[in-house]
């Protein structure tokens, strides 16, 4: 089934924040945001902004009702600046203005004198500083520490990978009007209409029940507007607040890119030891994650990192511990995998350090060490329905690896100003919120007296296509042609207290729910036709293509008729399905349990032609075998597994977030900025559906799709490095992500550049 | 008064000249489906069709709505994706759906209207020209893959046109509204109300080409300035032969120089070369004079023309004076140019011989990106004797660079590997890099090098070995 939006996007008449009419009076917010990164206010005049003629009010924290506080974690994080700033973009007032323009100019009129601190944008100087978010949080399995004498090798090191920008097309925004008695309606670009309303409560000191928030669709999330766009929207509440107006505020792109969130970055240190055959006998990694000025999700984020710190590899002794660092950048947020890639990327970057010195390619170290059936994670969940030696074993064999080798072996043998370079990136993800208690979603279904169907439920559709998957869910159980379903927006009044879209387990959570409500409406109307059609109590009735069957076969008994008949006899025809995924649990005394309903698995070959005169590259082709569980929709899917894997692409090579020693971003406009264009993809991207019958948590067992993906993207690096390595094997370039063209050319010519100064890239978080 | 025709909409507006058509469309008209994504021409969002009579041909190209003036829409044919819409879906829209081309869907309009707009053009209707006409949209979301599948599908279907009458084979198969007919009858009488333009030496207005830099630079301002729309001046377009010279109009896009086959014919690699040079939409837009005046250090067009060793015009209220580009450059945004004096045409000798000339470029990502370094090479041999060499050289200083100590120790110089190396020595010398956000100096440096052996590599593979030069 195709994308049920797909009409209307191609059309453009999908209906996004931005698009909505505005209503007569409506005023424009416009944010005033902090110059300096860190720094005590002496002094802010808002005047010469307030004397603009459009101008309608400049709001400061002083004009806040409620607590100044939007922290989601911890409650660390004003709406409003009061005397410190902490970061470059935040924000320290808002002009609402009867026009966007003006709005815009009125902001330049603001002047705020700050003093400035010293910004630390390092996270070793904020850990060595004692500047941490919470608590550090070690995962143990074995004893690592009394493991490396039986090692034949032992290798260490470091890795980092730099932040990422989420670049969702369209920008963060929000529009929000008054309705009676003091409350307020919000259309939030938001993947936790749930987070908004709960901040928007708080900011303004009302009850939840007062603030109601309506997604139609998100232009993009990505993790960018799980936590990050509570701001956005509480901004336009406030306004509605003070001045009993609408109140809009779309971010323009550079605003957002200067203000919000972005992928943490990580450095990291390693250790690996392995034995003469290849296994990894034991691992230890510090990880130093950048948090930026606030807790924002980072203390889930560096949760999920220690999960994933062994990617799909067994290791009977690991020590992992991760350090969550307070810095002078926006406070870093959700993205896509969620703190498990950057854990990935340090084990790969072991994996195939510890390779070049022993001489053997990474990919039998990688091979030797895939977790097997049984296999214990450092956290204590056994690795059940375990894909990771399929998968590696079936995209060797598929795409015949012998061949592909030698191919490239062949090209670099009689090519010397291109070099091919290859790697294999097995991927396992975990699907759950780690934190159990959000494991919860709710669907309610309205079946309307003429047939027609409506559904809630607190799914956000950001592309991900949740929507067309909820009504192949309830066109199955009820039996329906799916041209009967309309999924309604997510509304907080219709379903309360959601989960957000995130974790990749928003299909199974409020599919799993949705399925519970029609089973409840199905026992229902088959109850119903019994009593019309006079059937025993042993016949067996069911509904199927529209029609009421018994005992196997068709009546004529009809879906609209049947609908007609229950409402008559007064039967409920709607209903609120509740689901809690059962199983998991997670002891953070001990950092042991079963955090995952289960584990996403696959592996990736990726090919690379490294132009070794001018730096540039293009990928080959990235050839995949991906767990997919049971697929309930290949092209949706699909479309998750491409998008994912260019993404992480994007992260590996080309998307170098830079901030200056000031903690200013100088990457801050897409003309600075570059994500993957048409031409900068794979030229072949071939996924192979590993389809498995095994039991698992997910819905219609189709496993969970939306992160995992993204972390094929890390045999970029790997595969650009063998590349550069393939011209010059003396090149030790750093394992620092992204390899841009300029880590690429200045390993090319790693110590064989013979009159230019040729100095290490350094690290890309702060130059300048 | 500005008049066009917006989808199937005449439209006579007394708003400023300098209003952003993507504000016009969606504000003032409430056109929604064109959607704000970046704001300076970097993603496709807003992308339109313009539709313009060409020597009394309609022609359609894509621009970026977020860029265009409302006074570049006179006498056109605006098409947003509104105007596309019929009672079901265009072939290309169908094709999106069927390969899943959209998730979150606020770029697809952005796709749907660049392949609505390969669907109409005059160019070969091939697969790599339908993904050329969407270099200028990004996708967050697909990876493109399905988009890709969704091009094959519209070029397949457009392999059913046998060389009827386009406009009506278009309309019968359902790619564009049946009003498509009528425009352009309706532009030519639209075209014959309109007052002549204001003549290029007006100094009391800000010359606009296609506003792809004073757009990005300054939107607030020029939504209020005075504005003289050069883009459409008749006498100021065009490329044309006359003796050992070519001449350039200022209003010439990068497009127009792209798709010339005076161009072409002098630089055999022309299409090569301009595809590195930002995207269709912006080469549509983005005049050749405009890149030069604008002076960034690294106009891809400016480094490529200081390589040609070109000369400009620039006239003045009664003035007219011809000056080398590469004295043209003063300083960081400063130009050898008086208050009120206009590049009027630009100009490049051909000589008798054939030469070499090869263009070279390299960024975070290689299309739709500015060079962290670029660089021309224009050589003359005789024999194996250097005669002479136009060597320039983009992100290594304040200004686009020609590298004029370099060309003058190559003169004379023998062909070889040793003559590079030193000829290398000397660009060391002459340029300044400084470390930003495309990179840092010594990287800067070391591609400047890479670039300058890459220009004799491709231009003399059997003479020039890598291995001698590293």
């Amino acid at each position: 089934m195709k994308n049920i939006d797909s009409n209307t996007h191609v059309r453009g008449e999908s209906i996004y924040v931005d698009d909505i009419p505005p209503r007569q009076g409506t005023l424009y917010a416009c944010v005033f945001d902090s110059k300096v990164a860190h720094g005590h206010i002496e002094a802010l005049d808002v005047s010469k902004a307030e004397a603009h003629p459009d101008v309608v009010k400049v709001v400061t924290y002083k004009d806040i009702p409620g607590i100044n506080e939007i922290g989601g974690i911890i409650k660390d994080e004003p709406l409003l600046a009061e005397k410190e700033v902490h970061f470059q973009g935040m924000p320290i007032a808002m002009v609402l203005a009867t026009s966007e323009h003006s709005a815009h100019e009125a902001v330049k009129r603001i002047e705020a004198t700050i003093k400035a601190h010293h910004p630390i944008v390092d996270p070793r100087e904020a850990h060595a500083k004692g500047e941490l978010i919470i608590p550090s949080r070690t995962f143990r399995l074995g004893d690592s520490e009394n493991a490396w004498d039986e090692c034949a090798y032992i290798v260490e090191g470091s890795a980092e990978s730099a932040g990422q920008e989420h670049l969702y097309l369209e920008t963060q925004g929000a529009y929000a009007y008054p309705t009676e008695n003091g409350s307020i309606r919000i259309s939030s670009s938001t993947q936790g209409p749930t987070q908004v309303q709960r901040t928007v409560g708080a900011v303004l000191g009302l009850p939840m029940h007062k603030i109601e928030v309506d997604v139609t669709r998100l232009g993009g999330g990505f993790g960018g507007k799980e936590d990050q766009a509570s701001a956005w929207a509480t901004f336009v509440a406030l306004g509605v607040y003070l001045t009993g107006k609408p109140v809009k505020y779309i971010l323009d792109r550079m605003e957002d890119m200067r203000m919000t969130g972005k992928r943490n970055p990580y450095v990291s240190d390693f250790k690996i030891g392995l034995s003469n055959d290849y296994k990894i006998i034991a691992y230890q990694a510090e990880y130093f994650q950048n948090a930026g000025a606030a807790a924002d999700l980072s203390p889930a984020i560096m949760e999920r990192t220690l999960f994933h710190s062994t990617n799909s590899y067994f290791v009977p002794n690991v020590t992992v511990q991760a350090h969550s660092c307070r810095t002078n950048i926006p406070p870093n947020t959700a993205f896509r995998g969620f703190g498990g890639p950057q854990a990935m990327f340090v084990i790969e970057a072991a994996i195939t350090k510890a390779a070049e010195e022993i001489g053997v390619p990474a990919s039998v170290i990688q091979k030797a060490n895939l977790l097997k059936e049984k296999d214990k994670f450092p956290y204590g969940q056994p690795a059940g329905g375990n894909e990771a030696v399929d998968s590696w074993v079936r995209a060797e064999e598929k795409y015949d690896i012998k061949a592909l080798r030698a191919e490239i072996d062949a090209f670099n043998q009689s090519n010397q100003l291109y070099k091919k370079g290859l790697a294999f990136m097995p991927i396992c993800f975990g699907i759950s919120f780690t934190k159990t208690d959000m494991n919860q979603a709710r669907a309610l279904i309205h079946i309307y007296s003429d047939g027609s169907i409506g559904i809630s439920t607190g799914a956000v559709e950001m592309g991900q296509g949740v929507n067309t998957k909820m009504v192949q869910v309830a066109a199955h159980y009820l039996g329906v042609d799916p041209s009967r379903i309309k999924i309604e927006t997510t509304n907080t009044t219709r379903v309360a207290n959601t989960s957000p879209s995130a974790a990749s387990a928003t299909a199974d959570l409020n599919g799993k729910a949705t399925g519970i409500a029609c089973n409840a409406l199905v026992k229902r109307l088959t109850g119903a036709a019994r009593k019309k059609l006079g059937l025993s109590e042993q016949a067996v009735i069911t509904i199927k293509d529209e029609f009421i069957h018994v005992d196997g076969q068709q009546t004529e008994l009809g879906w609209e008729a049947l609908v007609q008949f229950a409402f008559l006899e007064r039967i409920a025809l709607t209903e609120n399905g509740h689901y809690a995924t059962p199983t998991i649990h997670f002891d953070k005394e001990k950092e042991k349990g079963h955090p995952f309903a289960y584990h996403v698995y696959g592996t990736a070959i990726t090919c690379v032609t490294v132009d070794c005169v001018r730096g540039r590259y293009e990928f080959d082709y990235v050839k995949i075998a991906h767990d997919f569980g049971s697929s309930m929709n290949k092209i949706v899917d699909l479309g998750q597994t491409e998008g994912g894997l260019v993404q992480g692409i994007g992260w590996m090579t080309m998307e170098e977030l830079m901030y200056n020693k000031e903690g200013r971003l100088l990457t801050n406009a897409l003309s600075t900025y570059k994500i993957p264009d048409i031409y900068a993809v794979p030229k072949e991207i071939e996924v192979d559906f590993l389809e498995s019958d095994k039991e698992n948590m997910a819905i219609f067992k189709s496993k969970a799709v939306g992160e995992p993906p993204l972390m094929y993207g890390i045999g970029a690096y790997f595969a650009i490095r063998d590349a550069v390595k393939a011209f010059n094997p003396q090149a030790e370039p750093p394992f620092s992500a992204p390899f841009t063209p300029e880590k690429v050319l200045m390993g090319l010519y790693d110590g064989k550049a013979n009159n230019v100064e040729s100095v290490p890239v350094g690290a890309v978080k702060a130059k300048g | 008064m500005i008049k066009f025709i917006l989808n199937n909409t005449p439209i006579s507006t007394d708003k400023h000249s300098g209003t952003i058509l993507l504000d016009f469309i969606r504000y003032h008209k409430a056109l929604t489906g064109t959607k704000i994504g970046c704001r300076e021409g970097d993603c496709g969002a807003c992308t339109i069709m313009v539709g313009d009579l060409r020597n009394g041909q309609l022609h359609y190209e894509s621009m970026t709505s977020c860029l265009t003036p409302l006074g570049n829409a006179q006498g056109k044919h605006i098409v947003t994706i509104e105007g596309f819409n019929g009672d079901g879906l265009t072939p290309v829209q169908q094709a999106m759906v069927d390969e899943g081309g959209t998730q979150c869907g606020f770029c697809t309009v952005g796709f749907v209207v660049s392949l609505q707009g390969f669907c109409l053009s005059s160019k070969p209707q091939t697969y790599e020209n339908a993904i050329a006409a969407i270099d200028g949209n990004i996708c967050r979301c697909t990876g493109y893959k399905s988009i890709e599948r969704a091009a094959q599908r519209i070029v397949d279907h457009l392999g059913n046109y046998k060389g009827q009458d386009k406009m009506n084979w278009l309309v019968e198969q359902g790619y564009l509204p049946a009003y498509f007919k009528t425009i352009q009858q309706q532009l030519e009488t639209l075209k014959a109300e309109l007052p002549q333009p204001i003549t290029p030496q007006n100094g009391a207005l800000t010359p606009v080409g296609g506003g792809t830099d004073l757009y990005v630079q300054r939107p607030a301002e020029m939504r209020k300035t005075a504005i003289n729309h050069f883009l459409d001046q008749n006498e100021l377009k065009g490329i044309s032969r006359k003796g050992d010279n070519i001449h350039i109009g200022a209003a010439c896009t990068a497009e127009d120089l792209r798709s010339s086959t005076i161009m072409q014919e002098h630089i055999p690699n022309l299409h090569a070369f301009m595809k590195l040079v930002s995207s269709t939409p912006i080469r549509n837009m983005g005049t050749v004079a405009g890149n030069f005046v604008n002076a960034s250090p690294i106009g891809d067009l400016t480094i490529f023309f200081l390589g040609l060793n070109a000369s400009i015009v620039l006239s003045g209220v009664g003035t007219k004076r011809t000056i080398a580009l590469k004295d043209f450059y003063k300083g960081y945004k400063q130009l050898d140019k008086q208050q009120g004096e206009f590049l009027e045409e630009i100009i490049i000798q051909v000589p008798q011989q054939p030469i070499g000339f090869n263009f070279e470029k390299v960024c975070k990502r290689t299309h739709l990106d500015i060079a962290t370094v670029n660089s021309a090479l224009q050589i003359k041999l005789s024999g194996d004797t250097i005669i002479e060499a136009h060597a320039s050289a983009g992100g290594v200083g304040p200004t686009p660079k020609y590298l004029q100590n370099t060309c003058n120790f190559l003169k004379g110089k023998p062909l070889t590997e040793a003559t590079i190396q030193q000829a290398n020595e000397v660009i060391q010398d002459e340029i300044s890099p400084i470390s930003d956000a495309r990179g840092t100096k010594e990287y800067k440096r070391l591609l400047l090098r890479q670039l300058f052996y890459a220009h004799f590599l491709t231009l003399f593979p059997d003479r020039i070995q890598l291995a001698q030069l590293v």
